[in-house]
């Protein structure tokens, strides 16, 4: 039968979300359920000073109303990851409570929550809760929250900072920048970016007192994690006794990584009224309680010598928390940005000292990308002025500083100045190809006539590189992580040779039932329709860490293969035994084991059985046909590609309208193509989204003043254009698939090539820099302003 | 997400309508089309007492003409109007106003009755009924009357509409042969309300303008006539000289709105240079 | 308190007491069970609780079950018929026009009030008729080339 992989196979899961039959958390209703609604700060920073809940208590309908106070021996949710101060001492980790008893830090920060036999009279009752605030002074820039005098997130954490960190040889990047000819400096701001997720963030807990057990259905990226946290961590209760389950889910993009404040709450509510109760966030709730992205403050230095080599690169970062440290957010802008700045490039000295504080904002956490697209943003663009400033070609300055080609195989891995030894790469194939599809000598001289027309079109360059299929557990646990970053799968095969395979890996659009079933079916010669890939419920699949980091079919398809590969092992002896020949004899091919040389041969479907009913049968061999793997990738993978975007700026509005954008991304293997473009098209999407439409706007008192659709610029399809993506293909060297993932590398180079594109159709107008988003007012002021 | 409670009524008439929103008290409110209402129930910024729900009125949906004007009944939807052939064949700025008010779900059950009720000072709809000079008509506990759109919209959210009054008609002469209109609009790019809404109506000859009115949408606080353009334009040749320097009158004199989408002089170079746009678009 | 109401949903006649305040979006996904119409937002913007009354795409979060009082009430639900998906749904489906789904039904149902509007639509009337629809999956590529192949499918 012909391979399934690398083809575009239509998606299994598909048929459910097109008849309405998908079933998302907010779908679930169970007997007896009640619903609570969550009062939420109006204020950055205040103090509590009283409660008074009498008045919605009375209310008929209402079960319960809790607050801070009723919350005791619970010290809140934790941090997964710790990075301790360059001085060696340890991180502040401020708890994070459930409901917060006397303080309030960050506008949303949950303050009580009442419970009620219908949602509406939930929220009836919410308003007749009187909460008396004592407003108090706040800060929500990183830079100004670790100035002296500015107001504490936290009394016991001075000057704001949780933690500071540097990566590199400062020694020689002083050196090597003291002999640049040339220095290149950008000052930027990562803007602030809200998820958003369409479907918003839901939990439901569920307790039953008969058998001592909990269940939580939520919203998450990573069931199996969740339970570990709230288990062991937050509620002390035991594992055993819990099951979480992510059914469908409308979306994640990072956000439903962590383990939030509502889903233990929900757990301790439904233990304390003895009845299951859901949570189901509004809009408005999750601009302010979904973690944010990215909010970095930098000073960048590149120091190149005459002829455009790049001899250092040299940062400064402020990384705004927000109030609280998310379950990731220690390791964003460190180990996933600080050491992802070596970019394609052979800078041969790096260094970065970044400083990590609270602020009075939501908390900031990993967003599609996490850290990658702040380190890839302040690569390209740092490398576009260069480029501008000494007068060179920016594909020429790129071209001229890449790393060579290596395979990872015969030639070794590449080590960069910061930490990471990347896999394997040809970095100017996919430059050469994306200026190719491009076509940029016919776009410079279209520019020209556009220009005579008093037309401004640019065109906007963006490489990259990033760590996937996050990653060695060893190594991730060195840099601080409190988890392993291992995949599970199990790979059961039935009795009627069908197949059931459970992965630790969690979709939520990814495609993973299609993607790994194409896998197993195709390493076992059966038909797609014969395997089932079940996910999401940790009763059913024995441990996972989930999906994030583009790492589902590099890790996750990585457990699968081990187990596929203990299938068709034990299957051999199986058919051995069966055929009547040494197992070394036999090869397995199209769905069967044959006796090499010969016609004999039995099919899968026969040996599957044959496991399960054993009665010819090899001796000392158990029946069934059941394996459980887990995979610990050796190292991170490396996707890499070349984007180009092509805009046009009204010269009278400022408004950007994207022509043309071309992408070429080298995933490694790819298994269906089909799903890594609409991956790539989605990621490319919320990357513009960051370019020109989307930020958070604190103002000085720590309201956000965009917590809505009608605020805050998501992209829509008339925003966008249609992309050209295509790819080359450098297998991944230390993976079983060869793959390397897809699903942030769109979002990590789009928004430095749209912004280089706008810089560069403003070229004559003088300017350095546009802050993101590039919002047509913000444009016109730099034309305004320019020369 | 979840409005509080409220009295629920839906009238048959007009009459019938008056009569409720009387005895409903003062805390009672229309619901058109709902889509200004309803969003702002559902966040608790807007809690009325009762709804008076005007879908269930026969007669206020039609589009048709009356003498030299064409009449729009009040709960006529903006598909309807961008729709209707009447309108397509008299109206160039209608057709482009209604087709960018919101998305096809709030063209299919938003109202003109609604919009211009409302008086969103970035809502689409007014600067066309100020520039096409229409008239609106309502019906209250006094009988019907009818007032000029350029004096219908008198602040933010603010109207001529009095206690107990219900908008039945909106009302634009047919224009002139030779007339041509447009209107042009910089969206509020989350929301896609207008940040800059230009509504020109111009009859030309010979590349000169002869007449011109001029309504601007989300400048200011409220939905105003130009006339300070107009007079700048008015029997001048259509060059682009001509009107790039009438332009820069446009919304002279105004309190500018400024947001973050758009500060105060960003806006007014907008509605400069969507003035021009917009008079181009008409000549 | 409660408010008598028919409505005809997906075919059916539904019989129904509602409080006034009920949205026509909770009315069916709490009261009739219909959980495939979804709820993004709370400030009508998102659409992903789009379906179709009296054949006309509307936003079932700013409609009151009781203005659909006597209508036609169509959600993504009832749009196979006998058993054979609609165009619409088959096409997102070859297009790969969805990744987590949360979005798609309203897509379809605002997709199918387009091309009754518009039977063939251009790249840009297309991406104009999705604004009040938003998807953070796909980017819309797929979307677009969907409902590109569902109205040819339907000509």
């Amino acid at each position: 039968m012909a391979s399934l992989i690398g083809k575009p196979v239509k998606r299994v899961e598909d048929k459910r979300f097109i008849t309405g039959k998908g079933r998302y958390t907010d779908d679930i209703v169970l007997p007896g359920m009640v619903y609570a609604y969550i009062i939420r700060s109006p204020y950055a920073h205040a103090r509590i000073n009283s409660i008074d809940t009498s008045a919605a208590t009375a209310m008929d309908g209402v079960v319960a109303v809790f607050t801070g106070k009723d919350i005791t021996g619970i010290t809140g949710v934790p941090t997964g990851w710790q990075v301790n101060f360059k001085n060696g001492d340890t991180m502040k980790e401020p708890p994070h409570p459930l409901i917060v008893a006397d303080k309030v830090r960050h506008m949303g920060d949950n303050v009580a929550v009442v419970i009620a036999t219908s949602k509406e009279l939930a929220r009836d009752a919410a308003d007749m809760v009187e909460v008396d605030y004592e407003e108090l002074d706040a800060v929500a820039d990183a830079v100004k929250a670790v100035a002296a005098g500015a107001p504490l997130v936290h009394d016991d954490v001075p000057n704001n900072i949780a933690f500071d960190f540097e990566l590199g040889d400062k020694a020689k990047t002083d050196e090597m920048m003291a002999k640049a000819d040339h220095i290149t400096t950008l000052e930027f701001t990562n803007q602030r970016i809200i998820p958003n997720a369409i479907e918003p963030r839901c939990a439901i807990g569920d307790y039953n007192s008969a058998t001592d057990r909990y269940t939580l259905y939520t919203t998450s990226q990573n069931p199996h994690l969740t339970r570990l946290l709230m288990c062991a961590f937050v509620l002390g209760i035991p594992e055993h006794k819990v099951r979480v389950v992510s059914p469908d889910v409308g979306g994640g993009f990072g956000s439903k990584i962590f383990h939030y404040t509502e889903e233990a709450l929900m757990i301790w509510i439904s233990q304390r009224i003895g009845r299951p109760v859901k949570w189901n966030s509004d809009r408005s709730e999750a601009f302010m309680t979904d973690a944010h992205g990215r909010d970095h403050i930098t000073k960048a230095e590149l120091g190149l010598d005459s002829e455009g080599n790049f001899l250092a690169l040299r940062i400064n970062t402020h990384a705004n928390l927000g109030a609280y440290l998310s379950t990731f957010a220690p390791c964003v802008p460190t180990y996933l940005h600080a050491t992802l700045l070596q970019g394609l490039y052979t800078t041969p000295a790096i260094y970065i000292d970044l400083t990590a504080a609270f602020t009075h904002t939501t908390p900031v956490d990993a967003l599609r990308g996490a850290g990658r697209p702040e380190a890839t943003f302040l690569l390209e663009r740092i490398i576009e002025n260069a480029a501008r400033e000494i007068g060179m070609d920016p594909t020429e300055l790129r071209r001229k500083n890449l790393i060579p080609p290596f395979d990872g195989v015969n030639e070794p891995g590449y080590q960069t100045q910061v930490a990471l030894q990347y896999d394997s790469g040809n970095y100017e194939a996919v430059l050469d190809k994306a200026l190719d599809m491009f076509d940029y000598k016919g776009f410079r001289e279209r520019q020209k006539a556009a220009k005579a027309e008093g037309k401004l079109l640019g065109v906007g360059f963006s490489t990259y590189i990033e760590a996937c299929g996050i990653a060695p557990s060893a190594v991730v646990g060195a840099l601080g992580a409190r988890a392993g970053l291992y995949e599970s799968a199990q790979v059961r095969v039935q009795p009627t040779g069908k197949v059931s395979v459970y992965t630790g890996s969690h979709s939520h659009g990814q495609g993973h039932e299609t993607t790994f079933a194409q896998i197993v079916a195709d390493k076992f010669g059966i038909n797609l329709e014969d395997v089932e890939v079940v996910h999401g419920d940790s009763e059913a699949v024995a441990f996972g860490m989930g999906t994030y980091g583009s790492r589902s079919l590099a890790v996750g398809g990585s457990a699968i293969m081990k187990s596929i590969d203990k299938v068709i092992q034990k299957g051999a002896k199986i058919a051995a035994h069966k055929l009547e020949a040494n197992e070394d004899d036999l090869e397995f091919a199209n769905g069967a084991w044959t006796v090499k040389g010969t016609d004999k041969s039995i099919g899968f479907g026969d040996i599957a059985l044959t496991a399960y009913v054993p009665h010819d049968y090899p001796a000392g061999v158990e029946p069934g046909m059941d394996f459980a793997s887990f995979y610990d990738p050796t190292n991170f993978t490396y996707p890499f590609g070349a984007h180009i975007a092509e805009v046009e700026v009204d010269k009278d509005t400022g408004k950007v309208k994207i022509v043309r954008y071309v992408a070429v991304d080298d995933v490694g293997n790819v298994i269906n193509p089909m799903i890594v473009d609409g991956q790539l098209h989605g990621g490319i999407a919320h990357g513009i989204g960051q370019a020109l439409l989307e930020g958070a706007i604190y103002d000085d008192d720590g309201q956000l003043i965009n917590g809505s659709f009608m605020d805050y610029t998501m992209p829509r399809a008339d925003d966008l254009p249609s992309f050209e993506v295509d790819r080359t293909v450098t297998p991944c060297p230390h993976n079983p698939l060869g793959v390397k993932g897809a699903g942030e590398a769109g979002t990590i180079a789009s928004t430095p090539a749209i912004v280089n594109a706008v810089l560069d159709a403003l070229s004559d107008y003088g300017i350095k820099d546009i802050k993101m988003p590039l919002t047509p007012e913000r444009v016109w002021r730099a034309m305004q302003n320019g020369k | 997400m979840i409005p509080s409670s409220f009295a629920y009524h839906k009238p048959s008439t007009v009459d019938e309508a008056i009569q409720m929103l009387q005895d409903a008290g003062e805390d009672a409110k229309l619901l058109a089309g709902g889509h200004s209402l309803i969003p702002a129930m559902k966040l608790r910024m807007n809690s009325p007492s009762a709804l008076i729900d005007l879908r269930g009125i026969s007669g206020l949906r039609y589009i048709r003409q009356e003498g030299n004007a064409i009449a729009i009944g009040a709960a006529s939807t903006h598909h309807d109007i961008i729709d209707s052939n009447l309108v397509q064949s008299h109206l160039a700025m209608m057709v482009q106003a209604g087709s960018q008010i919101g998305d096809i779900q709030v063209r299919n059950m938003g109202t003109i009755g609604g919009s211009i009720a409302h008086a969103d000072p970035a809502a689409d709809w007014p600067a066309c009924l100020i520039a096409a000079d229409a008239s609106i008509e309502m019906k209250g506990p006094n009988g019907t009357r009818t007032v000029a759109a350029e004096d219908f919209f008198l602040g933010l959210y603010y109207t001529a509409l009095e206690e107990g009054e219900i908008i039945t008609e909106v009302k634009i002469p047919i224009p002139a042969p030779g007339t041509k209109s447009s209107y042009v609009k910089f969206h509020q790019p989350a929301s896609r309300f207008a940040i800059v809404g230009c509504a020109v109506m111009m009859k030309s000859s010979g590349g000169t303008c002869q007449s011109i009115r001029v309504g601007f949408t989300g400048v200011s606080d409220m939905a105003f006539r130009d006339t300070d353009l107009e007079d700048a334009i008015r029997g001048k040749e259509l060059s682009a000289a001509n009107v790039e320097a009438a332009s820069q009158v446009a919304a002279a004199g105004k309190d500018i709105l400024g947001d973050h989408f758009a500060s105060t002089d960003y806006r007014l170079h907008l509605a400069r240079v969507f003035a021009a746009r917009a008079i181009h678009a008409a000549s | 308190m409660g408010i008598s109401i028919e409505v005809n949903v997906n075919g059916e006649k539904r019989h129904s007491e509602v409080d006034a305040r009920l949205l026509l979006v909770h009315y069916l996904r709490d009261t009739l069970g219909l959980t495939g119409t979804h709820v993004g937002c709370d400030t009508s913007n998102c659409g992903a609780c789009t379906v179709l009354v009296d054949g006309k795409a509307v936003k079932s979060c700013t409609m009151l079950a009781v203005q659909a009082n006597g209508a036609e009430v169509k959600t993504i639900e009832g749009m196979a018929e006998n058993g054979e998906l609609h165009p619409l749904q088959s096409s997102f489906k070859e297009a790969h026009g969805l990744q987590c789904g949360f979005c798609t039904p309203g897509m379809i149902m605002t997709a199918a009030n387009l091309l009754e509007r518009n039977s063939n639509p251009s790249e840009e009337e297309i991406r104009h008729a999705l604004e009040g629809n938003f998807c953070r999956c796909t980017g819309y590529h797929n979307i677009v080339k969907a409902i590109q192949l569902a109205a040819q499918q339907l000509t």
